[in-house]
């Protein structure tokens, strides 16, 4: 397949995901004004972070009035799993400039990752497989650029006694709980939410930390005791 | 506010993670215990901010039936594990908080 084609099968496999992703971007959008964030400043979220779930934390964060040093340690262990995305993505890429590797890793987003990682695995990957990736991840970074933007244009109209701030828990558990697939899971999720619950009031937001580490601790646990 | 040192850090972080082994040729095997640990970042930390949304939401844990947003979190949490729908949870939850919210006068 050409370049251009490969391009166009990288928007096509994309477009159906913006369905998703949009009403994120729309939400985050609002959020963000509701903590204060100026529209410009949230919008440069978007640009500079690019990553949903981390700009929801980051977000969740600023509106409890957390040190910066926590919001910055929270989103970077909350990002790690892309270390994964980018092992698995690396023998795809190896072949590429550098300046291609670069742009690349920029759109490298849990979306992206899933609609290339998938197409390489069940394609004959071609000599120009890069571009469906640019193609899949350009769709998804417009996306979200744009749905920010509605987002923040409809997020000064918006009462306050509508309880907004709390779609920011109701989309964390949208996210959490069709993600637990066995006991392991679910034990993270419990001994990490009881954590949270009676640390609420240490200093500094540090009961979110202890909470997430005793979730992981509390998962692997469960985990190595099955086997 | 140091927003933008925030921006920027975490920018760069997720940006150095994302290049890391994109830019490091070759298939490098990461420990396994590793693998499994990142495994429940997401699940962990997420739970982690919800639990104080739901049982502390003035501050202090409150497991009552005038805790609105208890209630309508647990519900929430039901409708995403039957439909696994985000569109239906957050409804579902939106919806009960502000029927609960009338109902016990806040």
């Amino acid at each position: 397949m050409s370049s251009r084609t490969e391009f166009y099968a990288g928007i096509r496999a994309a477009l159906p995901l913006l369905i998703g992703v949009s009403p994120f971007g729309m939400i985050y959008g609002v959020l963000a004004l509701g903590v204060g964030m100026s529209a410009g400043a949230a919008q440069a979220m978007s640009v500079i972070v690019f990553a949903g779930s981390a700009q929801f934390v980051i977000t969740q964060l600023i509106g409890l009035g957390t040190p910066w040093g926590v919001i910055v340690l929270t989103a970077f262990v909350v990002n790690l799993r892309h270390v994964l995305y980018s092992v698995s993505i690396a023998p795809h890429l190896q072949s590429l400039p550098s300046s291609w590797k670069a742009l690349l890793s920029y759109l490298l987003t849990d979306e992206a990752y899933a609609v290339a990682i998938t197409r390489y695995n069940h394609h004959a990957a071609g000599a120009h497989r890069h571009w469906f990736f640019l193609g899949a991840g350009l769709t998804l970074w417009c996306g979200w650029q744009v749905s920010t933007a509605v987002g923040l244009v409809l997020g000064g109209q918006v009462p306050s006694r509508w309880s907004l701030d709390f779609t920011m828990p109701l989309i964390f558990i949208a996210l959490v709980v069709p993600a637990m697939k066995d006991r392991a899971d679910v034990a993270a999720a419990l001994t990490a939410g009881g954590v949270a619950m009676l640390a609420a009031g240490l200093p500094l937001k540090l009961g979110l930390v202890a909470a997430a580490l005793a979730g992981i601790l509390g998962g692997l646990t469960v985990e190595w005791r099955r086997q | 506010m140091n927003l933008w040192v925030v921006f920027l850090l975490v920018g760069l972080l997720t940006y150095t993670i994302r290049l890391s082994f994109v830019l490091v040729q070759g298939r490098v095997n990461m420990p396994s215990w590793f693998q499994r640990a990142v495994r429940f970042v997401p699940i962990a930390v997420l739970s982690a901010l919800i639990a104080p949304e739901l049982f502390n939401p003035g501050g202090t844990v409150d497991v009552s039936l005038g805790n609105a947003r208890l209630l309508a979190g647990l519900l929430a949490i039901g409708v995403a594990w039957r439909t696994k729908r985000v569109g239906f949870t957050i409804g579902a939850g939106m919806a009960a908080l502000l029927v609960l919210q009338i109902f016990l006068g806040h």
